[in-house]
């Protein structure tokens, strides 16, 4: 199979379905000039691609509109950090409407958005801000972790009638992959076995996939296999793939760059916990960044996102709570 | 548009101002080099120098400032220490905000300079709380809210704007207009004809003003902070003056740019041979070109040695990933 780049991925997503529909629109700061996913597509869609002023609480509230009446936005927040900016639209507007309607109006939205750290940006374009999307019913989250995924759930998203927060890790952007040419979709709520392994589980996001998987290797050396799910959508989000693995392994590993309190860490730890206690066999451990904001300088950088270390001591501690039990 | 012909600034308020002028230059083409081996996002100044420094010689040393992505040129003209700043967009814990900040974030509280920003139009509404501390104290101070053509259309800076007029705070709305948001052209995404007409829909009176004019930045700078001084509330100022680089370092190859344009400007509207013109000219009061020359050679020298001080080995303190978080 070819390969090509998780950033290609989700521009190819997008101009095979603005091909299909007509009805979606790409909005966004500088969309005809951009140079990420959507670079070039308003050569081929010139009346689709729309650049938009710096005036995120309008464009985003727009696009609310525009899809509860036909439409199918694709809003470009650039960074996620600015969606605070526009959150009233976000979560009181186009997270509320289907339900407010009696499921008689349907927001099918998508708000792209660059998240993570890695890039020396400091503390406002570098957010992990997924869990406080997670906490609001009426939006779907989805975060890729590679160029298939990306692919696919972006086509997902593209046909999903519900509003999208489509997270895109700035890191993994230049990151290839193979990818098939033909258009396919991902359904949300369904977890990817990136790795088989029958002593722990760790569930990891986004750029922290790899993290794990490297992890994984060097546990591997020592005798321990490690079973690394990747869950691809936040919300919906598969506890089921996510218990079955608990039940085979007894021991659950989170691993999030998200701040820790009240976040997507402590949401499955807190899942996994009530309802398959009675499968663990060592106390959860989170791996994430800590309760700091994102620092610019890249030592500090660095050490505020987990790395392989970080995994591989929290796997052995939770095994070795099960042998001293 | 305001332009200068007479000004009643003196000589030695003249060499202050070109001082600042000269070392904005100099520490941002300096970046331009060195950006590449920099950490994260560095965005240019230099074009914009009058307007730091014309705005600043009209503010007192505890008035404030809020600025924005592009804040370099506003740090150094509101005092903030050049070596300290060079360490921070080195991310050293030795840098003016311990590494923690870097270039889009630059603060010092204790020069007024309340923070460059990561958020378009972030910092307005920052001043005009600055602006409501003074007035509540009566201390007489005023704040300056920066933002660009860009950031001047978000919402949080229009709304600043009702705030500011329906409490008469002492904040003066510095809006530059550098040509482009990013890539866009301010003319398309610039509502209405220029910031002055749009502020009259507020009720709050504006001006726009040729930002490569320092003596005209400074004269209707001053005429904005007197009025805020003597409880009049609000201006809103345009100062034009594009910048010479691309948006960002690196990451820009300004191919949405006329191909002339940044050779042009820098042949046509540099703000320092201006100035230096206006002087030579007699227009404008100011020192013999060879003190102009020193104050270059100067303002190279003191940058080439934070530079060389951002070099200086320095051990890592990863403690520092957790402090100041909170007060206690
Ligand atoms: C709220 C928000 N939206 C978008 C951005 C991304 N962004 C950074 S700079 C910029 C353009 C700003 O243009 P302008 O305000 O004119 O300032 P200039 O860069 O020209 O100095 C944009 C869109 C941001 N930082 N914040």
């Amino acid at each position: 199979m070819r390969t090509i780049t998780y950033q290609q991925a989700i521009g190819e997503a997008l101009a095979q379905q603005m091909r299909f529909d007509r009805s979606v629109v790409l909005m966004g700061e500088d969309s005809t000039n951009a140079w990420g996913p959507t670079k070039g597509l308003h050569v081929e869609f010139p009346d689709r691609v729309l650049d938009m002023p710096i005036t995120e609480a309008a464009f985003v509230g727009a696009a609310v509109g525009a899809a509860a009446t036909g439409l199918r936005p694709v809003v470009d927040l650039l960074f996620v950090d600015f969606a605070t900016v526009c959150f009233d639209q976000i979560a009181n507007q186009a997270a509320k409407l289907r339900y407010m309607s009696g499921g008689k109006v349907s927001v099918p939205l998508v708000l792209r958005a660059m998240w993570g750290t890695g890039m020396r940006r400091g503390a406002q374009h570098s957010q992990a801000l997924h869990p406080l999307f997670v906490h609001l019913p009426g939006i779907k989250v989805v975060a890729p972790s590679n160029a298939y995924d990306a692919k696919g759930l972006m086509a997902q998203a593209l046909v999903d009638d519900d509003p999208v927060l489509f997270l895109e890790h700035k890191m993994l952007y230049f990151t290839p992959g193979p990818v098939p040419e033909e258009p396919y979709a991902i359904p949300f709520g369904s977890a990817k076995v990136v790795r088989e392994g029958a002593d722990c589980t760790v569930v990891a996001v986004g750029r922290m996939v790899s993290v794990a998987l490297t992890a994984a290797e060097r546990l591997a050396a020592e005798g321990v296999e490690v079973e690394v799910i990747d869950p691809r959508t936040l919300s919906p989000l598969d506890t089921s793939t996510i218990y079955a693995s608990v039940e085979k392994t007894g021991h659950l590993v989170v691993v999030d760059e998200a701040h820790p309190r009240c976040s997507l860490a402590t949401d499955i730890a807190a899942q996994v916990a009530q309802d398959r206690f009675a499968a663990l066999r060592g106390p959860v451990r989170m791996v994430t960044g800590p309760h700091a904001p994102v620092p610019f300088s890249p030592e500090l950088e660095d050490a505020f996102a987990p790395g392989p270390d970080q995994v591989v001591a929290a796997v052995l501690a939770t095994s070795a709570a099960r042998a001293a039990a | 548009m305001g332009t200068s012909r007479t000004t009643s600034l003196t000589v030695d308020q003249i060499i202050e101002i070109y001082r600042t002028m000269s070392t904005i230059r100099a520490f941002e083409d300096r970046l331009h080099g060195l950006a590449k081996n920099l950490p994260g996002a560095v965005h240019l100044y230099s074009g914009q120098e009058a307007v730091a420094a014309g705005v600043c010689a009209a503010l007192a040393p505890d008035d404030y400032l809020a600025s924005t992505h592009r804040g370099h040129g506003h740090a150094i003209a509101k005092g903030c220490d050049v070596e300290a700043m060079m360490k921070e967009l080195h991310g050293r814990s030795d840098g003016l905000c311990a590494g923690k900040g870097g270039s889009m974030h630059i603060a010092d509280f204790d020069r007024g300079m309340l923070g460059a920003n990561g958020l378009a139009g972030g910092g307005v509404p920052l001043a005009c709380g600055a602006a409501l501390t003074a007035r509540q104290q009566g201390t007489g101070q005023v704040a300056v809210a920066f933002t660009g053509d860009g950031g001047a259309n978000q919402g949080a800076v229009l709304e600043s704007l009702v705030l500011a007029r329906m409490l008469d705070l002492p904040v003066v709305f510095a809006v530059e207009n550098n040509g482009y948001a990013q890539a866009t052209p301010a003319d398309r995404h610039f509502s209405g004809t220029d910031m002055a007409q749009r502020a009259a829909g507020f009720g709050i009176p504006g001006a726009v003003v040729d930002g490569y004019d320092v003596i005209a930045v400074h004269a209707a700078t001053a005429e904005a902070v007197e009025r805020a001084r003597a409880g009049e509330g609000p201006t809103v100022l345009e100062f034009r003056a594009e910048r010479f680089h691309g948006h960002m370092e690196l990451w820009d190859d300004q191919s949405y740019r006329p191909s002339a344009d940044p050779d042009r400007l820098r042949a046509d509207s540099d703000p320092l041979l201006l100035l230096r013109s206006r002087i030579a000219e007699g227009t404008v009061p100011g020192p013999a070109a060879f003190e102009l020359d020193r104050i270059d050679r100067d303002a190279t020298a003191l940058v080439e040695a934070a530079v060389a001080a951002a070099a200086e080995p320095l051990a890592v303190d990863l403690a520092g990933l957790l402090t100041d978080v909170y007060t206690r």
